[in-house]
């Protein structure tokens, strides 16, 4: 029970129940949608950037408890910051997840995430979001997908 | 239908489920509540011995040696091709094709249809509960041939809606292709019903019978369906074998699937004779070890009984719909009048793949996601569904365990 606690703590729950940052941006610039083939979850983000500047972001999908929390974590952390802050951000919540980094308190809430290192199967859920997210900062067209 | 009035006793499912030496290993140091049975089964002593003595003793290639181990591994596998016409009471050994699995049997039969009877505009009937395995061939083959697809809809319960069957039937229907037991409703369907209606317009009938193998006594001589197709796997067998049962009239008249060695019978660079039904269809060397392997699952549990595994099983089914649909918020996938032993479910405001690690959790093997039936899900508007699926080795205890970590997850996400 204590690696479940760790996988869902209050924070991932918080977020699953009360997504922020949900739902449709008209008024994007750059959107990407992922795919998780394994459990079929599909996620939207959508982006206005002005110059480096991200804007606005906003996400839209039906997923798990740590697919969804990632995605509404995301959108906290990287609203406002540069496009390249926010591809560094992507970078290191990778390596987090890999086990090639060893969370530190600046990841802020990103850590509570650390916990899914414990769960392989279920990486690629915290990841979606990330991965939909480079894909619209890089504007590929095509949908992402986790694997 | 198995008589629900028996009863199978405990003691003798224990000793049943002695015979499988993994249900004794623990799941993070939990016993293994094994219920993903639709999406393979557990194998049993005999099987594990009967594969590894093939490989200690006997192992050379089928079909083609002069010497001693040669002539005993033909024997043996042509020894698995009858018990599997027995299990299926095929009118002869010549209409069991060996095949990895069902997937593979039915594009083998896609695939000879395409390119003997599909033309453009003729019409593949399938339905809305339809594995993958039984969508993305017809697909393929319609593609190559300017064939379409009609697709017989299904019910809130989730059972095929036959109000308007006979308007699918028409002078274009090619093939009526119908999944037995919906591996994500536990629909068994009344292919008895279908078959007549189907042969009534002349229409030849494919039977996906995945599900249904390990759990229903099959006739295909009483069903007069034309191909049942079923994975070893799925009956306690091993993976990478599969029998894809053919009326001979249709293995006779298809074309070859795949070219190569053994469906020859003579090969000269201007043209190939090919070899005679079955071998037509069995190109390289098969998987002989599978085979024998499978011959001694259906053994098995032929000699356990279907009728008695069938009514163990519907206990299980009985009673996990029962201890399930207690748990507030939860709601059942798949609520047909008949049903084998699978129980797919959602629960409000908790995603299945979170069920299903907190079930794994607590040692529960359960499958979570879409079970290669997206249109399945799409009609019930989930993304996905848990699904517990029992075999003969399952335990009321463990339906407990689930029910259990059910409600924890209730908690956890609640709380």
């Amino acid at each position: 029970m204590d690696e479940l606690r760790e996988l869902y703590q209050q924070l991932i729950l918080e977020h699953y129940r009360n997504p922020r940052n949900f739902g449709e941006l008209p008024e994007a610039t750059h959107r990407a949608e992922g795919h998780n083939p394994l459990c079929g979850d599909r996620l939207e983000v959508a982006l206005r950037i002005d110059g480096e500047h991200i804007v606005e972001i906003r996400f839209r999908g039906s997923g798990c408890a740590i697919s969804q929390a990632s995605a509404s974590v995301m959108t906290t952390l990287v609203k406002g910051t540069s496009v390249s802050e926010a591809m560094a951000l992507a970078d290191r919540f990778h390596r987090v997840l890999l086990g090639q980094e060893v969370p530190s308190p600046e990841l802020g809430p990103l850590a509570a995430f650390a916990g899914v290192r414990e769960f392989p199967s279920r990486v690629k859920c915290a990841t979606l979001a990330w991965h939909t997210l480079r894909a619209a900062l890089q504007q590929v067209s095509e949908p992402v997908t986790t694997e | 239908m198995p008589s629900a009035s028996e009863v199978i006793s405990v003691e003798t499912v224990a000793q049943w489920r002695a015979d499988f030496p993994i249900l004794q290993r623990t799941v993070y140091d939990k016993p293994l509540a094994y219920l993903d049975n639709a999406a393979t089964t557990q194998k049993p002593q005999v099987v594990l011995e009967a594969e590894e003595r093939f490989y200690r003793e006997f192992n050379s290639n089928v079909h083609r040696g002069v010497y001693y181990l040669s002539e005993r591994a033909t024997e043996l596998y042509e020894a698995a091709r009858r018990t599997a016409q027995r299990f299926l009471n095929a009118a002869s050994p010549e209409e069991i094709v060996f095949v990895r699995g069902t997937t593979e049997a039915i594009n083998l039969v896609a695939h000879c249809m395409a390119r003997s009877r599909l033309r453009p505009n003729a019409e593949i009937v399938l339905t809305h509960m339809e594995h993958h395995s039984n969508i993305v061939p017809w697909q393929l083959a319609a593609e190559q041939t300017g064939a379409r697809l009609r697709v017989i809809p299904i019910t809130e319960q989730g059972e095929l809606d036959l109000s308007h069957l006979e308007e699918f039937f028409t002078e274009r229907t090619a093939l009526l292709a119908v999944v037995h037991v919906s591996n994500s409703l536990g629909t068994i369907n009344p292919i008895e019903e279908l078959i007549r209606k189907a042969h009534a317009y002349d229409i030849p009938v494919l039977v996906d019978g995945a599900q249904a193998v390990a759990h229903l006594p099959i006739d295909v001589q009483e069903l007069g369906c034309d191909f049942y197709a079923f994975s070893g796997h799925k009956v306690y067998g091993p993976t990478g074998i599969g029998v894809l049962y053919g009326r001979r009239r249709w293995l006779e008249e298809f074309p070859p699937y795949q070219g190569g060695g053994d469906m020859i019978r003579q090969v000269t660079f201007e043209r190939t004779l090919y070899n005679e039904v079955p071998y037509k269809f069995e190109a390289g060397t098969p998987n002989i070890a599978g085979a024998i392997g499978l011959k001694a699952a259906l053994e098995y549990i032929q000699q356990l009984g279907l009728e008695r595994i069938a009514a163990h099983e519907h206990f299980l089914l009985t009673y996990a719909t029962e201890q399930l649909q207690r748990i507030p918020g939860l709601r059942i996938i798949g609520t047909a009048w008949r049903k084998a032993a699978i129980v797919s479910f959602v629960v409000e405001g908790i995603h299945p793949h979170d069920l299903g690690t907190i079930a794994d959790r607590e040692g529960i093997a359960i499958r979570v996601g879409h079970h290669c039936t997206q249109p399945v899900m799409d009609f019930f508007g989930v993304p996905a569904t848990a699904r517990a699926s029992f075999a003969l080795y399952n335990l009321p205890e463990e339906v407990d365990r689930l029910v259990a970590a059910v409600q924890k997850a209730v908690e956890l996400f609640r709380a």
